[in-house]
């Protein structure tokens, strides 16, 4: 009771600071490249220590369920009661999608869609719609959808602040909500449906890329955007790691996702800086690039972290780079139709239902690369076993 | 060229701050992943030596890469047939950019501005928002592999050479009596019409060649960089940056198309310049704005007093 008491006033006082210190004069990339030593900046204002401290130990939770189908595993789960929902089948699922506008959300929604095909004996529609990445589209997708007799609702929202107020007002319609991916700030829906998360992915790297750099090498942070929780926490995880380890991080920049924008920040540093020993990425998306940067400049590829791309783990096999891989596993598009199945039959489901988040090291590296599938499919789709499998993600 | 002491002045700040720049594998390097820039720098400046502007390179770049990805799909055998379709691609788009602007009289700032949207919905819409495929190694080397060893110079970057063999292309095509026709036609078109020269058509061609520049600067970037759907993202407003740093007149009838070429070499190097001194990138846009402003005073300025 203490502890709790003593980690939600850090957590307060945590934001507390954060937003003391968040001068808009003083951005991330700006301070990073000013000073010298262990540059890390200032903390993200997104950053909760208590969530913080929540998500780094769920890393070492082993979780319930089938071992070799995670996206059924849950890590400490709490079941919630789902027996007023039941009703007899086969139902009409319906699915509000922030959008498809990245390779991550489309290698997901086909595993979405490889699911509902496997289970179509219990579903006989199967109803998507494409928010496009608009808040807007999406609040008014869920209130078309409301008057679409659905029997379960799953939503992945674009943003967690505007799109609330559309989650609950579908809550108060009485069917079964379900929210997965990022979350609301309500706990109205019946499960929210989740990996661990950024910190536990930003900690993994920076742990990995702290211990691989020589005492004294130089590491340089490459950053999708500023201001996306998502990212946020992977960053302000990375930074407590660095910091505590005393690693010299020289610069932390900006590279929008853009591979020729990142190749050239990676050559500036190369230029201004003669070496550097070490690199931490807050996404996958670009690895490839600075990967190449190194490689084009004839130097040796430091160690660094990706993703579960398989363009990385291609080029992390074939040149023998020394890496690391976090996941935010694809597969828990698979888990909101298992969930919606189970609630409409009575079932008990977790709530929140936290799915595992594994890592890819040097280990187990040779399970994941599949050179028959594209550069951009993310190897922990758990969809080998769904109908259409490979032909349906290439 | 006033553009030669400005470069000189940037080049000898960098040599000072960072001498390690002016060793002459470094200096390739750096030329070497200038090429897009400095080549779309080149076909911007013919459209905007006739009088016009071409918006539409960026986004055009970004289809050409993502539209190659698709199609080549990491199999190394259809490298060269879509290399020639790029191109094909490219001249078309410049050749409806060049129709739509002089036949239907739409001011070319609108006609690229529609054919920069145009071409980011249909890519958004034809990839479903997201980059599918691969490109091949062989259209990689363009943008990555280099001759290596070269005596005196050291490794000398594929993207070097092509840009070369299109500098001086461009020379001499501004040196030929086309040359000549379209500065004439961009200093005073009723001038020149009266003269007996087909504007339309001038300025028709000087589109293509623009939409020609972006596809050779779309081979060079997607072999840089990959696919990616940033790939031309605001290169539009680089290449008009350098045309105007370097002594282009907006409006059109003065310049040199080397000006150009060096302008676009003179914005990258103050890039780098900033690199070294520790300035944050984010500045970049802000430095360009800057520069088109101060430019076009100055030549606006020089031109009242004439």
């Amino acid at each position: 009771m203490r502890r709790t008491g003593v980690a939600v006033a850090a957590a307060f006082l945590s934001v507390l600071a954060g937003c003391a210190t968040d001068e808009p004069s003083a951005t991330p990339s700006g301070a990073a490249s000013r000073t010298a030593g262990s540059g890390t900046g200032e903390q993200s204002k997104f950053f909760v220590q208590a969530d913080y401290d929540n998500e780094l130990a769920l890393l070492d939770v082993s979780p319930t369920g089938p071992s070799d189908r995670p996206w059924e595993q849950a890590l400490n789960p709490k079941m919630a009661e789902t027996a007023k929902f039941k009703k007899p089948g086969p139902y009409r699922i319906c699915f509000s999608n922030a959008g498809l506008n990245n390779p991550w959300r489309q290698v997901g929604f086909k595993t979405m869609q490889a699911q509902v095909e496997a289970e179509r004996r219990r579903i006989k529609e199967f109803i998507h719609v494409d928010a496009e990445g608009k808040d807007q589209k999406q609040i008014a997708d869920i209130n078309d959808l409301l008057g679409r007799s659905c029997d379960a609702l799953i939503i992945s929202p674009n943003t967690t602040a505007t799109l609330t107020p559309a989650v609950e007002t579908a809550c108060r319609k009485g069917l079964p909500v379900i929210v997965f991916d990022r979350g609301v700030n309500t706990s109205c829906p019946v499960t929210f449906i989740n990996p661990i998360g950024g910190y536990g992915f930003g900690h993994v790297a920076a742990e990995f890329v702290s211990q691989q750099v020589k005492p004294g090498g130089k590491v340089l942070a490459l950053r999708i955007l500023p201001g996306v929780d998502v990212l946020e926490t992977r960053w302000s995880a990375a930074k407590v790691a660095f910091d505590k380890a005393g690693v010299n991080v020289v610069g932390v920049e900006f590279t929008d996702g853009d591979p020729a924008k990142t190749k050239k920040i990676v050559d500036d540093y190369l230029q201004r800086h003669g070496t550097i020993d070490g690199v931490w990425m807050d996404a996958g998306a670009v690895a490839v690039a600075a990967v190449e940067a190194f490689q084009d400049a004839g130097k040796p590829v430091p160690p660094i972290n990706g993703e579960d791309q398989l363009d990385f783990l291609k080029l992390w096999r074939d040149d023998k780079l020394t890496a690391i891989a976090p996941t935010y596993p694809t597969y828990q598009w698979r888990t909101p139709i298992l969930a919606a199945l189970r609630i409409l039959n009575g079932e008990p489901v977790p709530s929140p239902w936290k799915l595992p988040q594994p890592t890819i090291t040097e280990e187990n590296l040779n399970e994941y690369v599949d050179a028959d599938m594209p550069p951009l499919h993310y190897a922990m789709c758990g969809c080998t076993d769904l109908p259409g499998y490979p032909q349906r993600w290439k | 060229m006033p553009i030669l002491p400005i470069l000189s002045v940037l080049l000898v700040l960098i040599a000072v701050r960072q001498p390690d720049f002016m060793t002459p594998s470094s200096l390739m390097s750096f030329l070497g992943r200038s090429a897009p820039i400095v080549l779309l720098a080149a076909g911007q400046y013919f459209v905007i030596v006739s009088g016009e502007f071409d918006l539409s390179v960026g986004s055009l770049v970004t289809a050409q890469v993502v539209v190659a990805a698709r199609l080549i799909d990491s199999d190394p055998s259809r490298t060269w047939p879509v290399v020639l379709l790029m191109l094909a691609f490219g001249s078309v788009v410049g050749l409806v950019n060049g129709l739509i602007t002089t036949r239907l009289r739409v001011p070319s700032f609108i006609t690229t501005l529609g054919m920069f949207l145009i071409l980011v919905g249909a890519v958004y819409l034809w990839s479903d928002g997201a980059p599918k495929g691969g490109l091949s190694a062989e259209f990689r080397q363009f943008g990555r592999r280099a001759f290596e060893d070269t005596p005196l110079l050291g490794r000398v970057p594929y993207a070097l050479l092509v840009l070369l063999a299109a500098a001086v292309l461009a020379v001499l095509l501004m040196r030929s009596d086309f040359g000549r026709t379209l500065v004439a036609v961009g200093d005073n078109p009723r001038t020149a019409e009266l003269n007996g020269v087909r504007v339309g058509r001038a300025k028709t061609i000087a589109f293509v060649l623009s939409g020609v520049a972006a596809a050779v600067a779309a081979i060079v970037l997607g072999g840089y960089s990959g696919v990616s759907f940033q790939a031309g993202a605001g290169l539009e407003f680089g290449a008009i940056t350098a045309v105007v740093l370097g002594g282009v007149a907006l409006g059109g009838g003065r310049g040199l198309v080397a000006g150009a070429m060096l302008g676009a070499l003179t914005l990258e190097t103050l890039f780098a310049l900033m690199n070294f001194y520790g300035v944050s990138g984010a500045l970049r846009p802000t430095v360009q704005g800057a520069i088109i402003l101060a430019a076009v005073a100055v030549s606006s300025m020089r031109s009242s007093s004439r």
